[in-house]
């Protein structure tokens, strides 16, 4: 199921795919389904008493949108979320037909020197359909088209790599907790590459007194000779956040999960604080608030066309997520 | 000590709250009949209308609880901490301050590189300083502080004269301290007023927006602290301590509501209260996102001239204090309409 999920298109915008194949693995096991104005995805589960509980995670992924089509056939494009190191060479997918495109770059033999000791601004590549035309291109791509890595996922043993674990590991997560007892919201989101969109939305529909982010968040490891921080570390657990550049999680229930990791022996590691942003960003300021946590799974190489991760991390976060919310449930209403 | 000694020195950086809100629970217990905590930690006080009136109005008056702060990133093999900033960190501020984390552990703030000054001394960063608790190593730190710890700054106030006081935090503990006094005097109002000691405002105007979004008031005042323009070779700036209570009129983020800064300059000029007019060109305040909550809400902001704001020796003026909260107290027995 992860490998279908990750090999999906789903740029900010364009979930459509992802939210379909999401809703026909669920439909026969949740209690409503309703797909909102703004494309996220919002499921109940039996019926949730308070506290009020829903999980999140994203359906999007980072990825490119065709912006020109110049008059020798080669596509202008913007890119979201990805540095140009990463774009060059790289195969893409374009558009609803998946038309194979390349990111040129100037061979070794062309190069100047300068220009191999510099990595080009985006504003300067183009995406090779292999046509010579504006005519040629325009009748299989359009302007607006959006394209993603056209990358395989690929497993050995523990670890696995591929394109779009942030955050289809999330979606991933979700989709085996919705296969449990709990009775929970959940909600597929959109747009949360482009500034935490969805999310807040979602989370005003549902009006939760409780919300987790669950999604990716980048390892920290990097071959270094000084003694800087190297974590978060892939296979040593899911990450818990105390803080980061849009949210400071509710106090009470990340402790509460790191107690419970101790008590259930999960392990576990503190994200790195105050870096990055996810769809508690906006939940947690929903309405009258929301408390709000994230547990992600750390992955290298995020927001590129590969990642690396563990597939123990994913099963650890799902069992710490899934003790968690029943510790908190048992406390029922004191978390309101 | 006094009160406003007491809330200035008391731990609070955003997202760690309690005890400053512990603190005005105590003062508050016995004023006031409604007190409660919302989600988000912002505590919210209500004096629902003493008589029965044809015009009573939802009241909002909001001051911040939470300071800047830092935050523990990592810990190496030596026991030294890294970290980063929690609100608006003046890194030259920085350097050689002392730390206290919430299980009262303290510690230094030194920079790398020491073998070349001349490197550090152009701009300092974050990134390159470190906090030093003493530690013999990591483990022996990790049993001090763990990663994701949150400090604030430490520093006692201390009255230089019998009107000014120079302290951390007076941003905005000097805001909580006048709801404070405003919710202490206050006997009756035909409105109903809440005040929402507010949370996480130092990193995002956060528990202001879900307070009024809970209350949903036609009229909110903002209680913060505000620049001035009176030090040697200041910016330009057309407020100063000791000058009276700041009205104001624009900040970076936020327009006055007109009818709301008028009434405000009306009852200051009513009561002899002195008062200067605001314009703030850079930074914000609660009431920015006040105002654009629900169907929008009719927003002012009272301001404490302050001199070094951010810093760990903040100073203002008590005869601004006691301006604000005459003010204040006007604006919860009239109203605002």
């Amino acid at each position: 199921m992860l490998k279908e999920l990750c090999e999906m298109q789903g740029v900010s915008g364009d979930e459509g795919r992802v939210r379909d194949y999401i809703k026909k693995k669920i439909k026969n096991k949740v209690t409503e389904i309703v797909e909102d104005p703004y494309g996220n995805l919002i499921v109940r589960k039996g019926n949730p008493k308070e506290p009020r509980i829903m999980l999140a995670a994203h359906m999007d992924e980072v990825g490119l949108m065709i912006t020109g089509i110049q008059k020798d056939g080669l596509l202008r494009f913007h890119a979201i979320g990805i540095m140009p190191h990463v774009l060059l060479a790289k195969r893409v997918l374009i558009g609803k037909d998946k038309v194979c495109g390349v990111i040129g770059h100037k061979p070794i033999h062309l190069a100047k020197d300068e220009e191999m000791k510099k990595i080009p601004d985006v504003k300067g590549l183009f995406i090779d359909i292999g046509v010579a035309s504006k005519e040629a291109a325009s009748k299989i791509v359009g302007v607006g088209d959006y394209a993603t890595f056209d990358t395989e996922f690929r497993e050995k043993g523990d670890i696995i790599s591929g394109k779009a674990f942030d955050n289809r590991i999330g979606c991933h997560i979700l989709l085996q907790l919705i296969e449990s007892d709990l009775p929970l919201y959940y909600a597929f989101t959109v747009q949360e590459e482009v500034g935490l969109r969805g999310a807040g939305i979602a989370a005003y529909r549902i009006k939760p007194d409780i919300a987790f982010a669950v999604d990716t968040t980048s390892s920290g490891e990097w071959p270094e000779d000084k003694d800087v921080p190297q974590y978060p570390v892939i296979g040593k657990g899911p990450t818990i956040t105390v803080a980061d550049r849009r949210v400071i999680c509710d106090r009470k229930i990340v402790q509460s999960i790191r107690k419970t990791a101790e008590a259930e022996q999960i392990p576990y590691q503190i994200k790195k604080p105050m870096v990055g942003g996810t769809d508690a960003g906006t939940m947690h300021l929903a309405r009258e608030g929301v408390r709000s946590a994230v547990v992600a799974v750390a992955a290298r190489y995020i927001h590129s066309p590969l990642a690396v991760a563990s597939k123990k991390d994913i099963s650890a976060a799902i069992r710490l997520i899934d003790c968690s919310i029943r510790k908190i449930v048992r406390k029922g209403k004191t978390w309101i | 000590m006094d009160l406003i000694e007491e809330l200035c020195n008391t731990y609070g950086p955003a997202g760690r709250e309690h005890l400053v809100r512990k603190l005005i629970q105590r003062e508050l217990k016995d004023h006031c009949s409604e007190i409660a905590t919302d989600r988000l930690g912002n505590l919210i006080v209500r004096f629902p209308p003493t008589r029965k009136s044809q015009s009573t109005d939802r009241i909002m008056l909001c001051a911040h609880m939470d300071e800047i702060g830092v935050i523990v990133t990592y810990i190496d093999k030596k026991g030294f901490l890294r970290f980063t900033n929690v609100g608006g960190v003046f890194p030259e501020l920085t350097l050689n301050q002392r730390v206290i984390f919430e299980n009262g552990t303290v510690g230094v703030i030194d920079i790398e590189p020491k073998k070349d000054s001349s490197k550090t001394a152009v701009k300092p960063t974050l990134q390159k300083m470190y906090i030093d608790i003493g530690a013999r190593d990591q483990k022996n730190a990790e049993k001090m502080v763990q990663i994701g710890d949150i400090a604030s700054f430490h520093q006692q106030a201390l009255w230089l004269n019998d009107k000014r006081i120079s302290a951390k935090a007076l941003d905005d503990r000097i805001g909580c301290y006048c709801l404070i006094e405003v919710a202490k005097r206050l006997k009756a109002t035909k409105n109903d007023v809440y005040f929402v000691f507010s949370v996480q405002e130092e990193v995002g105007l956060r528990g202001a927006r879900t307070g009024a979004y809970a209350i949903a008031p036609k009229y909110a005042i903002a209680v913060d602290v505000t620049d001035t323009g009176d030090t040697p070779e200041a910016h330009r700036m057309e407020v100063a301590v000791g000058k009276g209570v700041a009205i104001k009129v624009k900040d970076s983020m936020f327009l006055a509501n007109p009818m709301v800064k008028d009434r405000l300059v009306e009852y200051a000029k009513n009561l002899r209260v002195p008062y200067q007019l605001e314009i703030l060109e850079h930074g914000s305040t609660d009431a920015a996102v006040i105002q654009l909550v629900k169907e929008g809400v009719m927003s002012g902001v009272l301001s404490v001239p302050t001199r070094h704001i951010h810093s760990t020796n903040e100073l203002c003026d008590l005869k601004d204090v006691e301006g604000t909260i005459s003010l204040l107290a006007r604006v919860c027995e009239k109203g605002l309409s």
